[in-house]
């Protein structure tokens, strides 16, 4: 009797996941059909007056998407350190605003901006590996004064690329091959004489999207794949058990920060050539990988892609469809990603 | 070993505290705050408005009414929280009996509001150019002889209707108050004079990304009418460029400065031949202005030619000098003849006569400006056309002006 209950229930349970699983493919076939339907259909005129037009509600997703792939690169090196070391490195945007001078002044002078964008990487790495064994050795355990420290050095490093710069914006400029814009193969509209008129869109941006979805893939088969993976992993987790079991922890951290340092560098170049580079930039690109890591959740380099994608596409979004408080929907998301889930999407309650 | 490594460390700390005290003790010297914005996406701008007050201060050969010039820095970052903080720095913990500045609009109203608790320390304005802060509710002490951002636009919207032939003109500009003035007052001319402005958009300052916003400019328009400062303006212009252009655009007078124009990038091709406006122009050929801009370029880090950042600055702290110079650094009675004098005061600039309406705002000479290339390459705001002394009304009688209301994103309207 008993046991023909409880099987009952199991069933039941069984039942009640299986048609809730169903209820979410259903509504994820939904919105994906809602999607290719925005983006391929013919617009209705009421749809055009809500949404301005096709064009600017296509152009805001696609630079929602190339924005965060930005973001992805900046952040993805900040939620690492803080995973594995507790280090919450305010000297993250000062990293991405020195890899950008740095790109500009290399690829200004060789005229090779690959060459640029290697530098940036390269020598920010360098320089996070310096920060690493100099610094946040000695101050090791002791996570407030290591913060306290990334605060001083950002402002020293911001006062010090002031007067090396000076004010002026720079412009990275990105060689011809990148340069110049695409059609895409959606149609926006149609001329009064029948021709379709396409989407167009600059070819870098489509570019800087496609790096950021390589490096990511290439963060995540390095961190699942890799023997020096696994001990990140296994850092983040339990740091104390990992050195207790004969792994150099010291060469993990330098491994991981110089990593890190360097992708802020690489951003730093990437994002320099798409936007521009000027004093100020070290602290915009601090908040927003700190937004999207609280929202990602800490120390997760999937949470950090998530993060990256919510707030670059709400930033765009909210530019063009509410430009008055679209400051404000970047912060509500994290409050409000703050008070439901305070260790972000994908971080484990600590 | 560690004792007298202690002990120089002692003296030394001693040393680093006398040292000011005794500098101070030497001279009888005019402490001058100035107010700019050296941090944050107004930097360049903030740089070259402390080369057009020093310019000033070297002119009087740093004396002022018999005594040494001291100049202060306050830096903020163009919020108007971050210029009140600089401004009560000045006045509370230096001491400043006068201040010019600040630089940007939201900072010159907070300024002026905070002018209102320090009846004793004289406000000039730096280059910010927000209608209210001297138009409405204005403050006793606060000078502004720069002008403002609609005085600015004087000739251009009739420009571009009449001679440039465009009818309908969307707009670009940040969410402040000082490119709301801007948008007032081309819109001012350029709907009177018939054209159409069928789409505002305003950005958040300091942004970055502007591809969206360009997107969602109506494709049929004549022409973009774009009223963006500093990183704002290179960032908007490069990224209208790769995703594309094709409409010509129109300039605020920010936008097309000398701190737009000497940036590094590919803004060549598509800023050339824009129409614009402003209290300075570069190829200006009067005798008054090629001397200012010999007496800049002495700056270090000057640019080609002043920006109107250096030339604001540089005229209001003249003007300062000028009022020092007549009560003979007498600030006693608490500045108030000092303002007295400032408030008749009406000199020779680079830009012609200035002078102060009632509200204490500058009536002058507007300039009315294209950007072309000079032989060397560099880009130039090349003189069209003077407007002579244009107020703060625009010519249009006070009650009739009050009567447009108050600068706002939606006003003024003509779609």
């Amino acid at each position: 009797m008993s046991d023909a209950s409880n099987t009952n229930r199991d069933d039941l349970f069984r039942g009640a996941r299986a048609s809730r699983r169903q209820a979410w493919g259903v509504v994820a076939l939904l919105v994906a059909a809602l999607l290719l339907w925005l983006v391929f259909a013919q617009w209705p005129d009421w749809l055009d007056a809500i949404l301005i037009s096709k064009k600017a509600f296509l152009s805001a997703i696609l630079n929602g998407l190339t924005l965060a792939g930005l973001y992805f690169l900046v952040a993805s090196g900040f939620t690492l350190v803080f995973g594995l070391m507790r280090n919450v490195n305010l000297a993250h945007g000062s990293l991405y605003l020195l890899g950008a001078y740095v790109g500009y002044e290399v690829a200004d002078r060789t005229g090779f901006w690959l060459l640029g964008v290697a530098a940036g990487f390269v020598i920010m790495a360098v320089i996070g590996l310096v920060m690493q064994v100099v610094v946040f050795r000695r101050l090791e355990g002791d996570d407030l004064r290591q913060t306290l420290v990334t605060i001083g050095i950002s402002i020293v490093a911001a006062d010090l690329m002031l007067a090396v710069w000076g004010g002026t914006t720079y412009q990275i400029l990105v060689p011809e091959w990148l340069t110049g814009a695409i059609k895409l193969p959606v149609i926006t509209a149609y001329r009064s004489n029948g021709a379709a008129v396409y989407l167009v869109y600059p070819y870098y941006r489509l570019v800087v999207l496609a790096i950021a979805v390589v490096i990511g893939i290439g963060l995540w088969l390095m961190l699942n794949r890799t023997r020096i993976g696994m001990m990140i992993r296994a850092g983040v987790d339990d740091r104390d058990m990992l050195a207790a079991s004969g792994k150099n922890v010291h060469l993990v951290f330098a491994a991981v920060f110089a990593i890190g340092a360097g992708l802020a560098g690489f951003a730093g170049v990437v994002g320099g050539s798409a936007l521009s580079v000027a004093p100020g930039e070290d602290v915009r690109y601090l908040l927003a990988s700190l937004v999207v890591v609280i929202v990602g959740g800490m120390g997760s380099v999937t949470g950090a892609a998530i993060g990256a994608l919510i707030i670059g596409l709400a930033e765009q979004i909210g530019l063009v469809y509410f430009p008055t408080y679209g400051v404000v929907i970047t912060f509500v998301i994290m409050v409000v990603t703050l008070s439901v889930r305070p260790q972000g999407i994908m971080g484990k309650s600590l | 070993m560690s004792m007298t490594r202690r002990t120089m460390l002692a003296l030394a700390v001693a040393t680093g505290l006398t040292a000011p005290a005794i500098s101070i003790a030497q001279a009888e010297s005019m402490k001058i705050g100035v107010l700019a914005t050296f941090e944050g996406a107004f930097t360049v701008l903030g740089e070259d408005s402390e080369r057009g007050a020093l310019t000033a201060v070297q002119e009087f050969g740093g004396k002022a009414g018999g005594n040494d010039i001291e100049i202060i820095r306050g830096s903020s970052d163009a919020s108007p929280d971050s210029a009140v903080r600089a401004a009560r720095k000045l006045v509370e913990q230096d001491g400043v009996k006068i201040l010019v500045g600040p630089l940007s609009g939201d900072e010159g109203i907070a300024v002026k509001e905070y002018a209102k608790t320090q009846p004793d320390v004289t406000f000039l304005n730096g280059s910010s150019a927000a209608q209210d802060t001297t138009f409405r509710d204005p403050a006793e002490n606060f000078f502004r002889f720069s002008t403002d951002g609609a005085q600015w636009m004087a000739g251009l919207g009739t420009y571009a209707y009449n001679d440039k032939g465009y009818k309908t003109v969307a707009t670009v500009a940040e969410d402040y108050s000082f490119p709301y003035t801007q948008v007032f007052g081309f819109m001012a001319e350029f709907c009177k004079a018939g054209g159409k402005v069928p789409s505002k958009s305003w950005v958040p300052i300091g942004n970055k990304d502007y591809s969206s916003v360009i997107a969602a400019i109506p494709d049929d328009v004549d022409a973009i009418y774009v009223a963006l400062g500093g990183a704002d303006a290179v960032n908007f212009l490069s990224q209208y460029q790769q995703a594309g252009g094709q409409a010509p655009l129109i300039g605020g007078s920010i936008t097309v400065d000398q701190t737009v124009l000497t940036a590094k990038g590919r803004l060549h091709d598509i800023l050339v031949g824009t129409p614009a406006a402003g209290p300075t122009a570069d190829t200006n050929d009067s005798p008054e202005w090629k001397a200012f801009v010999e007496a800049y370029k002495k700056q270090d880090g000057a640019f080609p030619s002043p920006s109107l950042f250096a030339h604001a600055y540089y005229v209001n702290m003249k003007a300062a000098l000028l009022a020092l110079d007549e009560v003979k650094g007498d600030l006693s009675d608490g500045g108030k003849k000092f303002r007295e004098v400032l408030s008749n005061l009406s000199f020779e600039t680079p830009t012609g006569k200035v002078s102060l309406d009632k509200n204490r705002n500058a009536i002058a000479d507007m300039f009315l400006t294209e950007v072309s290339e000079a032989a060397d390459g560099t880009l130039l705001n090349k003189l069209i056309k003077v407007t002579p002394q244009v107020n703060q009304t625009l010519g249009i009688d006070e009650a009739d002006f009050r009567a447009l209301g108050k600068v706002s994103r939606d006003n003024p309207s003509c779609p």
